[in-house]
């Protein structure tokens, strides 16, 4: 086949919302508490016990759906899922079908299908194996987890590469860990990202046969999952054969997919209203509260970085990517005059950001540590300080980020560093005109050149003239003074 | 009308066990249940706002506020097969096979 297999990606993310207690009963949540300490008659499915919705669980999905841009549902319905399984000691979950609480929204350019709340399974421990589903003999079962509540995302469609998947992915959790709602920790399974993977011809409008791939507990799994399974569907296209839909279950270690061959029979899973559960018609009070908690989040910071701070795109979203670094940029704005943004005089906030996204990053990637911007090794008033200095000329670029590399390993303040090292720019207009004329006059060809009309050849003298000042000079300075000495 | 492999298939999901003299009997009864329904489907119930609840409350919730947990021994003694603290099962992917 000559035709290009387009890649077709939607995520199901499931939230496990952080919660006191469960979806439906009182019992605490936890994590890596002893088995089964954390249950009771409801999450166990006694005969005769009525589960009662966590409200707190309910005003946590709004705000999820609100973030998404979702619409919310007037009146939602709670529905059975049946399916038996040990971990689900009803032999149904409580989930939403055809009426969730949210749909049709937006979050950057993937639209969201829908958002509805359900309940978690418990955890099963397989027996004798090591960590594989298959080939175990029996399996132990721990509530704890059972009925945990849970925001399930659908996406639609749109995603068109593992990588796209897997940077959109980071978005959501990031987005939904602003809300304050969940955890969002993959390893420890409080967001599940389960992916459905298919290809088509470019150019296509239909869909090809999707699988699901289950079990990407990392970002950088997700996209490797996903990347593998769309080599072997492209692969088994361009062969002449079909994909056939199935759930595949992703193992990072050695990269391979393996079908968990599901009985097609467990898909079938005769959903009905719950009756033991009311509709959920969210209230005006409900809606308001929930919308005025919202923070602003990343897509939202992208989009006030770029038009009104004057960034570009990639700036604007590497700093709104965490609530602490963008908090660190806004405040070193803030206190080097420039959040009056570009061109209002003082600081240009893009000039504050190329400072912090250039070298800070840098000096402290390699420095190897995760950096925290709630509790940074540069304080947002140093930097702010150190900005300042270059933008007034009081020190050079150059000895700017000798100051930062120096904060960065000692802290301390960045005027002190500046006397310390003797870094403070020539600001004696005597002084450095008679280092400018010394330069050209030991680089006569130089001078000639630029007399020529050769414009480069002013990197000799300039380059003479910072050796000498141990790169103390203003270069713009440097050049204006060479170009005024040789008659212009 | 319900014929003997829905009856199965429901069955199968249900993971019950039915005699070929159950499956008749089941076959005719799920099949008047069936004509029940479509009985009331002839109904003109244009206007009429579809429920699924026969109350006609709505958020009935309750505080996100903890209670104690029952005791774990008194939860896993009503368990068939308790074992390390937990509650043991059958592999489930052997049940699938």
């Amino acid at each position: 086949m000559s035709s290009e297999l387009e890649a077709v990606i939607g995520l199901e993310i499931h939230v496990q919302l952080s919660t006191r207690t469960k979806m439906f009963c009182g019992c605490e949540l936890s994590f890596g508490d002893e088995p089964n300490v954390h249950t009771c008659p409801v999450c166990l499915a006694h005969p005769g016990v009525l589960p009662v919705p966590n409200e707190e669980a309910i005003r946590y999905a709004l705000k999820i759906g609100m973030a998404l841009e979702c619409e919310i549902a007037p009146r939602s319905i709670f529905h059975r899922k049946n399916y038996f399984y040990p971990d689900n000691p009803k032999a149904y979950q409580i989930s939403q079908y055809d009426i969730p609480l949210a749909v049709d929204g937006r979050l950057g350019d993937i639209r969201i299908h829908r958002a509805h709340l359900e309940e978690d399974a418990a955890k099963m421990i397989h027996v004798g194996d090591s960590g594989r589903i298959h080939g175990s003999g029996a399996s132990l079962v721990d509530f704890n987890r059972g009925g945990t509540p849970l925001v399930e995302v659908v996406t639609e469609p749109d995603l068109r590469s593992a990588a796209e998947a897997a940077e959109w992915a980071r978005l959501l959790r990031e987005t939904v860990r602003q809300l304050d709602v969940s955890d969002v920790n993959m390893e420890e399974g409080s967001l599940r990202v389960d992916a459905n993977v298919s290809v088509r011809p470019s150019g296509s409008e239909e869909l090809g046969t999707k699988t699901e791939l289950k079990n990407m507990n990392s970002f950088r799994f997700l996209e490797r999952g996903v990347e593998a399974e769309l080599q072997r569907q492209r692969e088994l296209i361009e062969a002449g054969g079909t994909v056939e839909q199935e759930t595949l279950h992703f193992d990072p270690s050695d990269g391979t997919l393996t079908s968990l061959r599901s009985k097609e029979e467990a898909h079938d899973y005769r959903y009905f209203p719950e009756p033991d559960l009311v509709p959920l018609a969210p209230t005006e009070e409900m809606l308001r509260e929930a919308r005025e908690s919202l923070p602003e989040l990343p897509a939202a910071r992208i989009e006030r970085y770029e038009e009104q701070m004057g960034l570009e795109a990639e700036p604007a979203k590497f700093l709104a990517s965490d609530p602490g670094l963008g908090g660190y940029f806004e405040e070193a704005c803030r206190v080097a005059g420039a959040e009056v943004g570009p061109g209002g005089g003082g600081v240009e906030p893009r000039v504050v950001a190329n400072w912090i996204t250039g070298d800070l990053t840098a000096t402290l990637r390699q420095r190897g540590d995760e950096e925290d911007f709630a509790d940074p090794t540069v304080s947002a008033e140093d930097l702010a300080a150190l900005v300042l200095m270059v933008t007034e000329k009081k020190i050079s670029h150059g000895s700017g980020k000798a100051v930062l590399a120096a904060l960065v390993v000692e802290g301390g303040d960045p005027a002190a560093i500046v006397e310390r090292e003797g870094l403070a720019q020539i600001s004696d207009a005597g002084e450095l005109e008679s280092i400018v004329a010394a330069a050209v006059e030991a680089n006569p060809e130089a001078a000639e050149q630029i007399k020529a009309g050769n414009q480069k050849a002013i990197g000799a003298i300039v380059g003479a003239v910072m050796k000498e000042t141990k790169g103390r000079a203003d270069g713009g300075e440097v050049n204006r003074l060479i170009l005024e000495q040789l008659g212009d | 009308m319900i014929d003997r492999e829905q009856v199965l298939h429901v069955a199968r999901l249900a993971r019950l066990r039915l005699s070929d003299e159950d499956v008749e009997r089941m076959a005719g009864e799920l099949s008047g249940v069936l004509a029940h329904v479509d009985r009331i489907g002839e109904l003109d119930l244009d206007g009429v706002e579809p429920t699924t609840h026969v109350v006609s409350l709505e958020n009935v919730l309750r505080p996100d506020e903890p209670r104690p947990s029952w005791p774990k021994e008194a939860m896993l003694d009503r368990a068939p097969d308790p074992a390390d603290g937990a509650f043991r099962v059958p592999s489930p992917q052997a049940d699938a096979q």
